[in-house]
């Protein structure tokens, strides 16, 4: 896909839709010219505490209305052109890693989620990861400690299907990879969507 | 619900994450050549009816200071449903899935500090009967896919 942006990101001024009251401390609306770091002498609002308030707001998602950032500058009450910035200053350092729908899996079709777990020579598995995850086939793939005696995998290759002879033949792409460096291996089939969420941070932890 | 062509290519477009600007939705119609509107009414629906679980920023969370962790627990049968309630409670829990091993349940713990994960596995077992197994991830492999509708 090829969604561009078009060019209206110059300054507008304070006419923000639907901004009623900023609190203390956090004027709204003048125009700022450069991306800056720390505080901004023009508006007094620091990034570290906007970052943090915007990552709560958005974390529930993206308000589905035409202009979703100033929804969100309006119920933060700060200058859309500020929560733009920082949404992608957030983007480039990674903090975000896209604006995007996550499909559950099972409603579109791909119905076989399998976990392949590996057993993987400590001393090769690194190597090994960067070529299982250069797969197609894998969609996550991560080195995690092993658990013994209940839990011999280190390797975590995540791989789905539109059936499970389908994932069964990815898993079998993988094999080959790793070759004799895989001691042993598993599935782990997912039955039930208990919970799908996202991260939401929250002060009940 | 069944999907139609349009919203296939509209789930398939949204995996790729959408621009920031002031009318992000007006970029990616242009792009499948709907109307803004539509894509708008569109997305409501598939996230209504449960095709897609979530639509927005996904962040990680290590980037912004808080950690993160896969964890699973070993239920017996006869126990899930409440163990999944009680583990589903906690807001720090992103996701969870019961796959067909001993290990039957599997989590994914998100929380703003190292502490709170311990915080959370702390309360789980506490509040399950149940010891907390956490594998946190010790390296990411780079993957790039998406799932066609």
């Amino acid at each position: 896909m090829n969604a561009k942006c078009r060019p209206e990101r110059e300054c507008r001024s304070a006419q923000h839709e639907g901004t009623s009251a900023s609190p203390p401390g956090r004027p709204r609306g003048e125009c700022r010219s450069a991306q800056h770091e720390g505080t901004s002498p023009s508006t007094g609002v620091d990034v570290e505490d906007l970052d943090r308030v915007l990552v709560r707001e958005l974390q529930a998602g993206l308000p589905r209305v035409p202009r979703p950032y100033h929804a969100v500058a309006a119920a933060l009450g700060v200058a859309p052109e500020l929560v733009l910035q920082r949404v992608q200053a957030m983007l480039d350092s990674g903090a975000i890693r896209r604006i995007a729908a996550v499909p559950n899996h099972y409603r579109i079709g791909w119905v076989a989620n399998g976990m392949s777990v590996w057993d993987v020579d400590d001393d090769a598995v690194d190597a090994l990861g960067e070529e299982v995850g250069a797969l197609d086939s894998v969609s996550h793939c991560y080195r995690r400690p092993r658990r013994l005696p209940v839990w011999r995998y280190n390797l975590f290759a995540m791989v789905h299907g539109r059936d499970r002879a389908e994932v069964e033949a990815k898993v079998a792409g993988i094999a080959r990879v790793l070759g004799p460096h895989a001691r042993a291996h598993e599935i782990l089939y997912s039955t039930r969507i208990l919970k799908k969420t996202g991260l939401r941070f929250g002060p009940a932890d | 619900m069944a999907m139609d062509a349009v919203d296939r290519r509209i789930v398939n477009a949204l995996q790729d994450g959408l621009p920031v600007c002031e009318r992000p939705f007006l970029a990616v119609a242009a792009a499948l050549d709907l109307d803004e509107g539509e894509l708008i009414a569109r997305l409501d629906a598939l996230l209504a009816d449960g095709t897609l679980s979530r639509f927005g920023p996904l962040f990680d969370a290590e980037k912004l200071g808080g950690a993160f962790t896969l964890a699973a627990m070993q239920v017996p049968a006869a126990e899930f449903d409440r163990v999944a309630a009680q583990v589903n409670a906690l807001p720090a829990v992103a996701h969870n899935y019961a796959r067909d091993h001993a290990l039957n349940m599997w989590f994914v713990l998100g929380t703003e500090s190292r502490a709170g994960i311990a915080a959370a596995i702390a309360r789980i077992e506490r509040e399950t009967g149940i010891p907390v197994l956490a594998f946190p991830k010790e390296r990411e492999y780079f993957v790039a896919l998406k799932l066609s509708a």
